[in-house]
């Protein structure tokens, strides 16, 4: 399906006590299912912004979101949503955040030990199925970090919409994760809508990578289809022609046709 | 909202990097020569630690007890540390006699105390916490609230005690109202703040998962402002606490409140001081049966 995700003419307008701010504007793009897009752009252009729309969790004000031929009103278990830091209920144990999240998907339709299955392949998924009892200050932030696409997974959602999700982690676990990401996508098939700031990680996850303006009233600036094969390899891609093209493409749009100009806080 | 907090917010915390270790801790290549030194088969006991914690607060009792015996050396009526020690053994001999309604046991007057503290203290907790959870829910109940809980949270315990008269018309009733609205601001105020203060992190969670209002309550709400509502029960129970001796000198009965009451117009001067005490330490005790409560129910982030 070519148009599993549609932005139409988005707009966001926030009002602040500091008064109007325009975070975006003229936001139009599709996502094909299957599809891995990743956002890219300075910290401040509304890449967060554009994914928590996707998300349902702000109401754009203006133009319209759709997913899966329904307007998106309000967040559900369908977007499901990998926060930046993880977000983990700290008085549920590992087990009990996954479940919480099965238990609300599958619990009106399953039986309890098929409930207690899903959750544990979804932590096994991630390489979590050991540390199910634990409470998340007890695992490091990376497995934190599995934990969160591990309940997000769970729900089986259509889309999988991911914040920054290794932006807190130290870089080798971060390639870690990438790399497990590469793999669980493969397996799932899931489509991906991920923000990040890196641009290895773009060049390598996505698809196509959405570069977007700095703010304020951000938009899209350009999209670049990223045609290398998969299943990718890291190492393999470091001295790949096209990886190079690609990561330079990126690069050269951040920093040189939209340079980051620190804005004095307005 | 109206009031400071005393359960610190949690903030962003470092986290554990997940990294391998570089293993190999490497030896100079010149290892010196020297012999394994023997270690010792067992740590000593940590004495000093021990000094350093017990000997402090008996320093200060001691300091206490000195500085009053020196004031009361040439004193008649006021009475000595040792005259006062004498006179409570002979009180905690029998606490539980009783001769009639106005000479019972001190143990008796605890308890007739405490079951006011337990009877007005636990009404404001079934008020007072569910009133706390609605004002941070809502913001509409929010603004129409603070505002009177602003203007009769100062108001001293003693000024709600007619009211209590008159409504209920009678002295016991009248206690416990006056504990009542005297501990239920500090579960109100800080179960609000704890429900303003939940991370909208979690709250995003609980609008991802779509999960319903009962479900938001139970596995994210309470949780989550669990610790700032065990505060805020904390300081309603000592606030009851102080509340009790002063409402319980004004409508008489069996109480400790009474008791000293009784015993200054007796001119009893060690008994009160042995109220001073018993009142001190039941108090402390009650704290810290609650901070072992929020203990055992607090979570690490």
């Amino acid at each position: 399906m070519k148009n599993f995700i549609q932005v139409q003419q988005a707009e966001m307008v926030f009002d602040t006590r500091k008064g109007r701010f325009h975070a975006l504007r003229d936001i139009n793009l599709s996502v094909a299912k299957g599809e891995f897009v990743t956002l890219i752009g300075h910290s401040g252009c509304g890449k967060s912004t554009l994914l928590n729309l996707i998300a349902g969790l702000t109401k754009p004000t203006g133009g319209t979101l759709i997913c899966d031929n329904r307007e998106i009103a309000a967040p559900g278990p369908e977007r499901a949503v990998v926060f930046q830091n993880h977000s983990l209920l700290p008085w549920l144990s590992c087990f009990e955040n996954v479940h919480l999240a099965v238990e609300r998907v599958f619990g009106a339709s399953e039986s309890r030990a098929q409930l207690r299955a899903r959750t544990q392949a979804a932590l096994e998924l991630v390489g979590m199925g050991h540390a199910t009892p634990k409470r998340p200050h007890e695992i490091s932030g990376g497995m934190k970090q599995r934990v969160g696409i591990a309940r997000a997974l769970a729900m089986e959602p259509k889309v999988l919409l991911m914040d920054e999700p290794f932006g807190a982690l130290d870089a080798l676990t971060r390639a870690h994760l990438q790399d497990e990401l590469l793999k669980i996508v493969a397996r799932t098939k899931s489509t991906v809508v991920m923000v990040t700031h890196d641009v290895d990680e773009a060049v390598l996850l996505s698809d196509r990578i959405v570069m977007m303006t700095n703010g304020p009233a951000a938009t899209i600036g350009e999209i670049l289809s990223v045609e290398l094969p998969r299943p990718r390899n890291r190492v393999e891609l470091a001295e790949d022609a096209r990886y190079v093209h690609y990561r330079k493409e990126v690069l050269d749009f951040l920093y040189t046709r939209h340079g980051h100009v620190e804005r004095v806080a307005a | 909202m109206v009031s400071a907090v005393f359960h610190s917010p949690v903030g962003p915390q470092a986290e554990p990097i997940e990294a391998p270790r570089t293993a190999a801790v490497r030896t100079p290549p010149a290892a010196p020569a020297a012999a394994p030194v023997p270690r010792p088969a067992r740590v000593p006991y940590d004495w000093r630690g021990l000094a350093l914690k017990v000997l402090p607060p008996i320093i200060g009792a001691a300091l206490l007890i000195g500085i009053w015996a020196l004031l009361t050396l040439k004193s008649t009526s006021f009475p000595t540390p040792a005259a006062t020690f004498d006179e409570a053994v002979k009180v905690f001999s029998d606490p539980f006699y009783s001769k009639g309604p106005n000479d019972q046991g001190i143990g008796w007057n605890i308890l007739f105390s405490l079951q006011r503290v337990a009877l007005g203290f636990g009404m404001a907790a079934l008020v007072g916490i569910p009133l706390g959870f609605m004002i941070g829910r809502f913001e509409f109940l929010s603004r129409m609230i603070s505002p009177l809980i602003s203007l009769l949270r100062p108001v001293s315990p003693l000024a709600w005690l007619p009211i209590g008269l008159l409504v209920f018309k009678a002295a016991n009733p009248a206690a416990i109202w006056t504990i009542f609205i005297c501990s239920i601001w500090p579960m109100i105020i800080n179960t609000a703040v704890g429900v303003q203060r939940v991370p909208d992190d979690y709250l995003n969670v609980a609008k991802v998962l779509n999960l319903s209002e009962w479900k938001v309550i139970t596995k994210i709400l309470l949780p989550a402002v669990l610790p700032y509502m065990l505060t805020g029960v904390r300081l309603s129970v000592g606030t009851a606490w102080l509340v009790i001796v002063a409402a319980e000198m004004l409508t008489g009965g069996v109480g400790i409140g009474f008791w000293v009451w009784d015993e200054w117009n007796n001119l009893n001067v060690q008994h009160i001081l042995i109220a001073i005490f018993v009142i001190g330490i039941v108090g402390l005790l009650l704290e810290q049966l609650l901070i072992t409560v929020a203990k055992r129910f607090s979570f690490d982030e």
